[in-house]
């Protein structure tokens, strides 16, 4: 198993600047508000609670594939990822200065439990920012892409963010949903969500089922190159940039409500894969990146039936 | 205060405005003008559908009477904490609402949200979060947890996020925090028709809530830090 590893490097498992280093074009990147700078959270200072220097988030400029690309990539090892008011800010002030300098794309390496509960009342509103900011960059034709594959997964108001974004790319072992298992068990019981049952908890807020239930758009496996391949592709579509209209909305509302009628009153992913019209659901999660892409074009067709 | 109490006090008997499960939705007429009124009530859980419902109506609204003004009427204890809305990607969904709010902004509508009962976390984000501006009823509630589980989920003493939430607002919920923080433009006391006569007068500004904070003392180092992120 590690030979057969032996050229991949976790992407899960890297740090928010390895994944910088790696995922963009190597020695490219162009820190704004770096560690040096300390601009940390004075809120968390005020509560007694360590802080960083980068309160849990890298932003600046690089280069993908020799194309100029503002980026930012949270920090799952700070604070799980989470949203506060500085952090919060600084992802902000980097979409409202694409607006001005007009990269290529954005790039969002996403990896976050939400909104940070030591300062949460800002926190929300910051999520709400920086959804906007999203949504300016892209009625302004520049597109905006979110990777997601840390370990902490793209959760509550990140989650959301993601999907205002034009493009997201997962591997099989990320994570994209709202409210973590942890906290439905808590609120309804272990009846309602396991969370300890890892193969549940994938199954239902994983890269393969959100691959092909349609809410990510590239799944690739755990591996930082796989990553950058992906994200080079998604900018350089011819039509990388989305900005929203009523058409494409009205077409999103009704992939939604196709899959809420498809799916009845059943919590299970399982059932809804066969009813997407998947063969052997039950293989899902025990087959490969690259097999499970080639079972999406069924199910998007089931979806538009 | 009760949807029906606020809908009446905001229009009289000059509205068709429903409620169907912990969906509201119809239209009113308001000094000449026709709005569009879409909400939730009894502190709905807002899951795939109710998120999908709200959006139903916004992208109606577009569709059928472009430039008209609508109004979120906001009550919800959050989003749905089930596994089934997990799995069908309330998080999309929710987006989904949000982006019809965006949209529409952008196509003309004047948006305004009011809090008129309670507004938590996930619920609020992708509503009146995304309006020109969110208002409150000043007897509202808003917040993302209480400092009791705030306490308990940060391991902080409950004892020292009271005192510190007297001076900043940042660990207090509430609504005049809100106000303090940017994230709440007014709160509406006294004769709400002249306050939402006010806000649908207001000029659509695009996001000015870290300003805001930042004025208002409750929210003071956003709008610092973007500035400085621009002129890095």
């Amino acid at each position: 198993m590690r030979n057969m590893l032996k050229n991949r490097v976790s992407y899960a498992e890297c740090t928010a600047r390895e994944r910088i280093a790696l995922v963009l074009d190597a020695d490219s990147f162009v820190e704004w508000l770096p560690p040096s700078a300390r601009v940390t959270s004075p809120h968390l200072a005020q509560l007694g609670v360590p802080t960083s220097f980068d309160d849990g988030v890298a932003i600046g400029r690089a280069h993908l594939d020799g194309h100029a690309v503002f980026v930012a990539a949270q920090e799952g090892a700070f604070m799980g990822g989470g949203v506060g008011e500085v952090h919060g800010a600084k992802l902000v002030g980097l979409l409202q200065r694409a607006l001005r300098d007009r990269p290529q794309a954005v790039l969002l390496l996403a990896e976050s439990g939400g909104v940070r509960l030591h300062e949460a009342n800002a926190g929300l509103i910051a999520v709400s920012e920086v959804m906007r900011a999203v949504l300016d960059v892209r009625a302004a034709g520049i597109p905006v892409v979110t990777l997601i594959g840390g370990a902490n997964g793209c959760f509550g108001g990140m989650g959301i963010v993601a999907r205002c974004t034009d493009h997201i790319v997962m591997s099989d072992t990320g994570r994209l949903a709202m409210s973590g298992p942890e906290v439905i068990e808590a609120s309804h019981g272990v009846e309602e969500f396991d969370a300890r049952d890892r193969a549940l908890v994938w199954r239902t807020t994983g890269g393969k089922h959100r691959y092909l239930t349609g809410d990510c758009d590239a799944l690739v496996e755990d591996d930082v190159q796989a990553f950058r391949a992906a994200a080079i592709e998604a900018v350089g579509r011819p039509a990388a940039s989305r900005p929203l209209t009523l058409q494409g909305l009205e077409q999103e509302h009704a992939a939604l409500a196709a899959r809420l009628q498809a799916a009845g009153t059943d919590p299970e992913a399982l059932s809804l894969w066969a009813r997407l019209g998947i063969l052997e659901p039950a293989r899902i999660p025990e087959i490969g990146a690259a097999a499970v892409r080639l079972l999406r074009p069924s199910v998007s067709a089931a979806l538009a039936a | 205060m009760n949807w029906q109490t606020l809908v009446t006090a905001l229009f009289a008997q000059s509205h068709r405005i429903e409620r169907s499960g912990d969906l509201l939705a119809g239209e009113a007429e308001f000094e000449g003008d026709r709005v569009a009124v879409v909400g939730t009530t009894d502190h709905a859980p807002i899951g795939v559908a109710l998120a999908l419902a709200q959006a139903r109506v916004v992208l109606d609204t577009m569709a059928q009477h472009p430039g008209r003004a609508i109004l979120l009427l906001i009550d919800t204890q959050g989003q749905q904490l089930r596994r089934q809305d997990e799995m069908l990607g309330i998080n999309r969904a929710m987006a989904h609402l949000g982006c019809c709010i965006d949209l529409a902004r952008r196509r003309g509508h004047r948006v305004v949200g009011l809090v008129y009962d309670q507004a938590l976390s996930g619920g609020f984000i992708t509503s009146g979060l995304m309006a020109d501006a969110c208002h409150a009823l000043s007897e509202a509630e808003i917040r993302v947890m209480r400092i009791p589980a705030m306490a308990r989920i940060t391991k902080l003493p409950e004892e020292m996020l009271t005192e510190l939430s007297r001076s900043n607002p940042v660990f207090a919920p509430g609504v005049a925090n809100y106000v303090a923080m940017g994230g709440v433009r007014s709160l509406w006391e006294g004769d709400l028709r002249a306050c939402l006569a006010a806000a649908l007068a207001a000029p659509a500004t695009g996001d000015q809530r870290a300003r805001e904070g930042a004025e208002r003392g409750g929210r003071r180092h956003a709008q610092a830090v973007i500035d400085q992120v621009l002129a890095a």
